[in-house]
């Protein structure tokens, strides 16, 4: 049974690599039009549940259910079309480095919708707009920097208008100026689009400032161990890893007066 | 003063819709000269046809330092066919001078047209016009030259490490120099093989069918021998190598330098000619004179099959005619010449690499491009020292 507002629901998800087991158990609901962080140390599996939610990756056990259909039940036409309502955003950006910013961009519509070139060209401009790119529209992507290369990863994924965008590590390898407006772009389009985000990232005070509910996996145990908002795990949360986790960004971070 | 009212000149025709038949989008503009209002009705969908563009003249009538606002009741469904529009009726407001009022529109509508700019910055596009005919040739010419002398510097620094190797002082990892001696020797025998044999069998049967008419089909022997031994299975083999393993040298040091490897090795003060250089050129500069050997004999079988089952000759005799018509010469000719090929096909490949750009497409562009160079610079080569041959008599 989903709840109306439930968007993607994983139930008991396990994830492993031959008889290497990452995550076992997983189950969490995605809300219409929240911010969900998959939270966790390196190498406990965030990227790797991802995978399995964007179809990179069959899970071993349990479910995907996109609105009420198992994801992973479908065949693989089905799976696609399904796709089309998520926007990714990979931690390199991958862009596709034979086409301009522009035509990276316009792929996605030129493949998978009928519209007239010039239609397409707008589009183009307006998602290269909303996260200020739309002078890069004819460089190549390695004529631009790191920076703007995520964020014309960014508009590629928001390029089908899809509901759902996922994010892995949006501020990885960006300085915190860029980063912080990363966070407010990725806030802005969330209003602005009505989508629902799903990011994975390890960055705290990114996920402190734009996350409403989350998920903390552990890497010894391969379980989820804590839920909720970053915000939340922070200031309430008594589970020792969940704690050290957040502690000790914490204790070099200047947003340190909200703690106890 | 009368009100302006103006309707959309170019109405677009929504495609019919399974489930209901959306609104098409409509925009009036209301209102007198200074204080406009831009009414705006239906359902803006890109999916719909709903991509409507406002023309950057629309707003022109309209005085300067007045305020432009929004009615968005009628709006009843839209997506970015609608922020595209309103893009550019912002954009038009700027032009004119206009202060843009959103407060009219949808609140998320708002947060999405307050990223985009007023006057959208002129494309960054990279120059890329061509430079005066004089130019390039000059510019060509002169890559040219610094080319032959960096990878006269190569050879060199390669050849140096190669003496030192000797000696074992070259600084090289033993393991990196037996894995690729695998990947360009053994791994390589079969591809070489069937190449050899197949070409070995053909020549036999163009010969063949040609000597039959002069009664001399015993010269086959000597005809597949020669020219395997000669020419033919060293360029074949060269060739079968530029493609397979000329072409993996300059992807993977290409890739390598896409993934910053060779920025670390530099920063170590680890020299790319000992560590990557010289195990490649090495490795297929020992193998291939080997392989070319191989080919030969393999070539030389391939004819034999080939005419002892079409012609009447015992096997004893095709192979005794065979070594009493090539002389060792050739072998020693062939075998020298491939080495030569093994060096410049891998100093190429790897030049070429190390040249390469950072991304995907510049891996690709790099491969084929080490292997065209390795095939043209193989035939070149042997046409040079044919015509040496013929100098010298051998």
């Amino acid at each position: 049974m989903n709840a109306p507002d439930t968007i993607i629901s994983v139930r008991d998800l396990g994830l492993s690599f031959g008889p290497k087991v990452i995550q076992q158990n997983v189950s969490f609901d995605l809300k219409r039009g929240s911010i969900f962080a998959v939270m966790g140390g390196s190498g406990c599996g965030k990227s790797t549940l991802l995978k399995s939610m964007i179809g990179l990756l069959r899970p071993t056990a349990g479910q995907i259910l996109v609105g009420q259909e198992d994801y992973w039940a479908q065949n693989d036409k089905r799976r696609t079309e399904i796709n089309h309502r998520f926007g990714v955003l990979f931690q390199s950006a991958a862009l596709w480095s034979s086409m301009t910013v522009g035509e990276n961009v316009a792929l996605p519509m030129e493949m998978f919708t009928p519209l007239p070139p010039d239609v397409i060209r707008r589009l183009v401009e307006l998602k290269l707009g909303f996260v200020g790119m739309e002078q890069a529209i004819d460089l190549m992507p390695s004529e631009i920097s790191g920076g703007m290369r995520k964020r014309a990863g960014l508009a590629r994924a928001i390029a089908l208008d899809p509901d759902i965008l996922f994010f892995d590590e949006p501020s990885a390898g960006l300085d915190p100026i860029t980063s912080a407006r990363l966070d407010d772009l990725i806030l802005t389009l969330r209003d602005g689009l009505g989508a629902t985000i799903v990011i994975v990232s390890h960055e705290l005070p990114s996920l402190f400032a734009i996350a409403d509910d989350g998920i903390f996996l552990d890497a010894k145990t391969h379980k989820p161990i804590a839920r909720g908002a970053p915000r939340d795990l922070r200031d309430h949360c008594t589970i020792p890893e969940v704690m050290a986790f957040m502690n000790r960004q914490a204790e070099i971070s200047p947003t340190d007066e909200t703690k106890g | 003063m009368s009100p302006h009212i103006m309707t959309d000149p170019t109405p677009h025709a929504a495609p019919p819709h399974p489930a209901q038949t959306p609104e098409k989008p409509v925009w009036t503009l209301e209102g007198d000269t200074s204080a406009p209002r831009l009414v705006l009705r239906g359902t803006w969908s890109v999916q719909d046809g709903g991509m409507t563009p406002f023309p950057t003249d629309g707003l022109a009538q309209a005085q300067s330092h007045g305020t432009l606002t929004f009615d968005s009741q009628g709006v009843s469904g839209w997506d970015s066919a609608f922020i595209a529009f309103l893009w550019d009726v912002k954009q038009a407001a700027s032009h004119a001078g206009l202060q843009f009022d959103p407060r009219g529109l949808p609140a998320s509508a708002q947060r999405l047209l307050a990223l985009l700019p007023d006057a959208p910055a002129p494309n960054k596009a990279a120059d890329r016009k061509k430079p005066p005919l004089l130019e390039r040739v000059g510019d060509k010419s002169l890559n040219v030259l610094n080319e032959t002398g960096t990878v006269t510097e190569l050879a060199l620094e390669t050849a140096q490490g190669a003496c030192k190797t000797l000696t074992g002082k070259s600084g090289m990892r033993l393991k990196d120099l037996a894995n690729d001696i695998w990947n360009a020797g053994p791994s390589a025998l079969l591809i070489v093989g069937v190449v050899n044999f197949l070409v070995g069998a053909i020549l036999a049967f163009v010969g063949l069918v040609e000597l039959r008419r002069f009664a001399a089909e015993i010269y086959v022997a000597n005809l597949v021998g020669i020219a395997c031994a000669r020419e033919i299975s060293a360029i074949m083999t060269a060739i079968v190598m530029a493609g397979r393993t000329g072409g993996a040298y300059a992807a993977r040091i290409s890739t390598m330098l896409g993934n910053e490897e060779i920025d670390a090795l530099q920063v170590f003060g680890i020299p790319v000619s000992s560590y990557i250089l010289l195990p490649s050129i090495l490795s297929l500069g020992l193998m291939m004179p080997l392989l070319y050997i191989y080919g030969t004999l393999i070539a030389i079988f391939g004819g034999f099959v080939v005419s002892v089952s079409m012609m009447d000759i015992s096997p004893l005799g095709y192979l005794n005619t065979t070594f009493e018509g090539v002389s060792l010469t050739e072998f020693v000719f062939g075998f020298v010449k491939s080495f030569f090929f093994a060096s410049f096909i891998a100093l190429a490949a790897c030049r070429v690499g190390l040249r390469a750009g950072r991304s995907a497409a510049d891996v690709g562009i790099a491969a084929t491009r080490a292997v065209v160079i390795g095939i043209v610079g193989v035939i070149a080569m042997d046409a040079i020292f044919a015509v040496m041959a013929t100098v010298l008599g051998i």
